[in-house]
């Protein structure tokens, strides 16, 4: 069947076997590959897409349901070459380490931030629990959306590897000020 | 706490650089293994075992084959050579001449559940998924063996010709027994732990083709490129004619060191000649691939009416599950670290693994030297408790030190810094939060490791980088290092751009392929920083020592007086440009590029011979935790308050990427302390969905704070220690401690869920007066 629905802005009509979950489409179909398969069972949180701006498990939900959605995912946030200030907190404060939780993490965080989920740091962890990370213990992308949330973020981070200037005094978080002794 | 000396010049070693593979990593762009894809690729998937303990009867795949859109169906006689053989390690003659069996796909048995018995390969996945329904397998079931404490018994069925025992370490140093009778105290306990998965957000995955010349090229997500030979033998081919990409890899944590999809697309790739993917679900991955080791261990330690260790009689039994794997060598990491950080005149160590029908163990995050640190740990606070000694005191009079030696000989050539840790850690610790209500108890628990990094030195472990400029002055770097999320290709960026000038975002960096790039080792037993880290810091200066020599002709200065800067070379009040310097050189044909080796220590290997005793790993890094909790004395649960992670990591080349590395592992360690298992009842396992199988959310997790300490030694570059493993081995002890502390219950046995500790208070009196 056909289902029409805008992807990151762009208006896309699809054709789709009816019982295809929103996450085949969008990986095989679409080309999405930023949106993640982690376990299919909506659980993990790997697959989270904004649906009409509302966090959703995209491995949960049948492609059909979308017809005249707005659809977002993790590749439609940078903006002018410059990272969005969420992505760039991520980046800078070490939110990022295999990647594979961090699409759906930072769209699920992007959510929380908007409707005020994510007042204090606890707000914040349970505003992400729907939301498996196996390497980096939670820590530094609770901080990054906190400083997000703060509107600390540089907002002239560059989407490009290549451009990326690196911080120099770098090191300790807020949470450990004890790094690098002897530095 | 010794302070380290910051190099001359230091500018890029030692700061958190952003790493450039997460800029791409938080805006999707990322081309992990299932991410790729061919035109008129295959998708290809397994008939898995639905008994852990069957005779194959029959394998009848001619429903399968008639599928609309299935291209092949194969079993175990389709592929070239099915058998791999694993050398076991052991100490003696009847488990060290062991060679152990796995199969690519089950022959005549299998012996766990989820073992890959037939391979389909379609034109579509629904094809591929409907061909796995249609193969009908005859099944004669056998009798399970699922207690590794009955594998040896003579009436258990052997799942192996070798019989059930598939390696054995044993180690007996001074006068046990004379030790232990003049001792003042003796404590004696039983520790059990559970089986874990890895359960890193990505699963398994991958695509192959077959590439000019005939090259077999696979693009799967694993930590270890050399896999290629293995998939060469698999396939009966010569090593040059398969080839192994790793794309950045979403985490590994030992998980995906054996192979996982590689010999399955080699098949297909091989025998079809078309391209073809296969993806694990999670449910395969948590049901077939190999788990950490339960272990059961019996701890007895004595020690004098100081609290100093005078003896230890230590007997480990690990359940290895159904095939070997890396199973030997995992119990040699147990049998190392078994006494923990700590001196003891008087060891008697017996390391056992045997088979069961579980799914097979191996390798994950902190390999056999994590399990024991809850009996080592637990028996360091039970002496405390006996000799009424502070915890972290009976420590300190018993740590090891430079020079010592580990029970199976092993001396420790670097410094220990664990006085200085446990003095950090206590000190950040400060005072205990108070209970947040009734029937409420607070409690703090410390714990102390060891654990080694780089791999075995019998080994004979090697790693090579290139790295070169182009002429613009930009540099690149080729090692077939997989990056499995610890920032593995980054810090070798840092450690190029620290000693040739040129700016982290100037470097490029390609990773994880074995014909392209030089082989630089597995990304495993917390070796590749350390490893291709030196190799990386060897090959940049020599690069900066040849060119220097030609810049110091331009400069007309001495070459040591050259400076390599972001643009060029500069010295005595001049400056040149990369692109002048790199012309000139190649006036003078010195070559713009180095291929450089590390190589680790040697040793002798373990003898078939009881008196061996020698050096096993290059050298150890040391931690020490301290975690807060408040236990429910109704419920049992237990909620994590706070907690503290200390370790000497030599130098932190990336700090962030440290405390990445600290967080996560101490994250994985309160998963395994807690809440993680994986249940089987009658070797059939029931945690198959991660709604079964339950990993830390952000919810659970406390505030973990990194205490990151540099003592300027270390045998990886800038004096580096791995990091990767070691802050795992902490988190189950500290617990244990924690509990007890809180309400007086002394735990032995993993995950303390609420049902254990609820009971465990209840038996001992409901936690009246506890806290
Ligand atoms: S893949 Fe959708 S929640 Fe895990
Ligand atoms: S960064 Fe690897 S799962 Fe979160």
């Amino acid at each position: 069947m056909e289902v029409g629905f805008t992807l990151n802005g762009k208006a896309r009509r699809l054709d789709v076997p009816a019982h295809w979950t929103l996450l085949r489409m969008l990986r095989d179909i679409a080309g999405s590959t930023d949106v993640k398969h982690g376990c299919g069972e909506g659980v993990c949180g790997a697959c989270a897409v904004l649906v009409d701006g509302v966090a959703m498990n995209s491995c949960s939900v049948l492609a059909p349901q979308v017809d005249g959605a707005t659809v977002e995912t993790v590749g439609g946030l940078a903006a002018g070459g410059k990272l969005h200030p969420l992505q760039a907190e991520m980046v800078m404060r070490g939110g990022v380490q295999c990647g594979f939780c961090t699409p759906g993490m930072v769209l699920s965080a992007l959510e929380a931030v908007r409707i005020g989920a994510a007042g204090s740091d606890e707000e914040i962890r349970h505003s992400l629990a729907g939301n498996l990370c196996r390497c980096t213990g939670y820590g530094k992308i609770v901080d990054a959306v906190a400083a997000y949330r703060d509107g600390e973020a540089p907002d002239d981070v560059p989407a490009d590897a290549g451009e990326h200037e690196h911080r120099p005094e770098g090191g300790g978080s807020a949470a450990s000020p004890g790094v690098g002794v002897g530095h | 706490m010794s302070d380290v000396e910051v190099e001359a010049g230091s500018r890029i070693v030692g700061a958190g650089i952003a790493r450039h593979d997460a800029v791409e990593k938080v805006q999707g762009q990322t081309v992990y293994a299932a991410d790729f894809a061919l035109p008129r690729m295959l998708h290809a998937m397994l008939k898995r075992s639905d008994y852990a303990h069957a005779r194959l009867r029959g394998v009848d795949v001619s429903a399968a084959e008639a599928i609309d859109g299935v291209v092949a169906v194969y079993t175990a006689a389709d592929v070239p050579q099915n058998t791999v053989w694993v050398d076991v390690p052991g100490q003696t003659l009847e488990v060290g001449a062991l060679k152990a069996r796995s199969n690519v796909l089950a022959d005549e048995v299998v012996r766990y559940h989820g073992e890959p018995v037939a391979l389909v390969a379609a034109e579509s996945e629904d094809a591929a998924l409907a061909a796995v329904d249609a193969i009908v397998v005859d099944y004669e079931p056998l009798p399970v063996v699922d207690d590794p404490e009955h594998a040896l018994d003579d009436d258990a069925p052997d799942l192996h010709e070798s019989g059930n025992l598939l390696a054995h370490w044993e180690i007996e140093e001074g006068e046990v027994e004379a030790g232990f009778a003049g001792a003042a105290a003796v404590v004696e306990e039983e520790y059990r732990t559970q089986f874990i998965d890895h359960a890193y957000l990505e699963p398994e995955a991958g695509v192959a083709w077959r590439d000019t010349d005939g090259v077999i090229t696979i693009r799967a997500a694993t930590q270890v490129v050399e896999h290629f030979r293995d998939v060469a033998r698999i396939l009966e081919l010569p090593d040059n004619k398969v080839r192994l990409i790793t794309p950045y890899v979403g985490g590994g944590f030992g998980g995906k060191e054996d192979m996982t999809v590689e010999p399955y697309l080699g098949i297909v790739a091989a025998l079809t000649g078309r391209p073809v993917r296969m993806v694990w679900s999670r449910q395969e991955s948590l049901t077939a691939r190999q788990n950490r080791h339960a272990v059961r261990m019996r701890y007895r330690t004595g020690a004098d009416a100081e609290g100093r260790l005078v003896a230890m009689d230590i007997d480990i039994l690990s359940d290895g599950g159904a095939y070997a794997l890396l199973s030997a060598l995992v119990l040699l990491y147990s049998t190392t670290c078994a006494a923990g950080p700590y001196r003891c005149p008087n060891v008697r160590i017996s390391a056992r693994t045997v088979y069961t029908n579980h799914t097979p163990c191996s390798a994950m995050r902190g390999f056999g030297g994590m399990q024991v640190a809850l009996g080592y740990e637990g028996q360091m606070d039970r002496l405390a408790r006996e000799l009424g000694i502070d915890p972290l005191e009976i420590r300190r009079r018993n740590f090891v030190e430079r020079g010592d030696r580990l029970p199976i000989g092993q001396e420790l050539e670097t410094v220990v810094e664990l006085p200085a840790l446990v003095e950090a850690v206590g000190e950040r610790a400060g005072e205990r939060p108070e209970p947040s209500g009734p029937r409420r108890a607070v409690g703090r628990g410390y714990a102390c490791n060891l654990q080694s990094y780089g791999r075995c030195i019998w080994l004979n472990d090697w790693s090579s980088a290139w790295v070169g400029f182009e002429l613009d002055g930009t540099l690149v770097i080729r090692i077939a290092v997989p990056d499995i999320g610890g920032g593995q290709a980054s810090s070798l960026i840092q450690i190029a751009s620290e000693v040739l000038g040129v700016p982290p975002q100037r470097v490029t960096i390609h990773i994880g392929d074995s014909a392209l790039n030089p082989l630089t080792g597995t990304t495993t037993a917390t070796r590749q920083l350390y490893m291709s880290g030196n190799a990386v810091l060897k090959a940049s200066r020599e690069l900066r020592d040849a060119l220097a020599g030609v810049a110091a002709g331009l400069l007309e200065v001495d070459a040591e007086r050259v400076e390599f800067g972001p643009d060029g070379v500069s010295g005595g009040g001049a400056s040149v440009s990369f692109e002048k310097l790199l012309a000139a050189a190649a006036s003078v044909d010195v070559p713009w590029h180095v291929l450089a080796t590390h190589h680790a220590p040697k040793g002798i290997p373990w003898q078939a011979d009881e008196s061996w005793r020698g050096r096993v790993f290059p050298d150890f890094t040391y931690g020490c935790h301290a975690v807060d909790v408040e236990v429910d004395l109704d419920t049992g649960g237990v909620r994590l308050l706070r907690y503290i992670a200390g370790h000497d990591v030599g130098r932190a080349i990336n700090p962030v990427s440290v405390e990445g590395q600290i967080e996560g592992a101490v994250a994985m360690g309160l998963g395994y302390a807690l809440s993680e298992r994986i249940v089987f009842e009658e070797a059939q396992n029931l945690s198959t969905t991660f709604s079964q199988y339950l990993i830390p959310t952000a919810v659970e997790m406390p505030r973990i704070e990194s205490l990151v300490l540099e003592s300027g030694e270390g045998m990886g570059p800038f004096n580096a220690r791995g990091i990767g493993e070691p802050p795992i081995g902490p988190p189950a002890p500290a617990v244990a401690a924690a509990i007890h502390d809180a309400c007086g219950v002394a735990l032995t046995e993993l995950p303390f869920t609420p049902e254990r500790v609820a009971t465990a208070i209840a038996v001992a009196g409901g936690g009246d007066g506890a806290g």
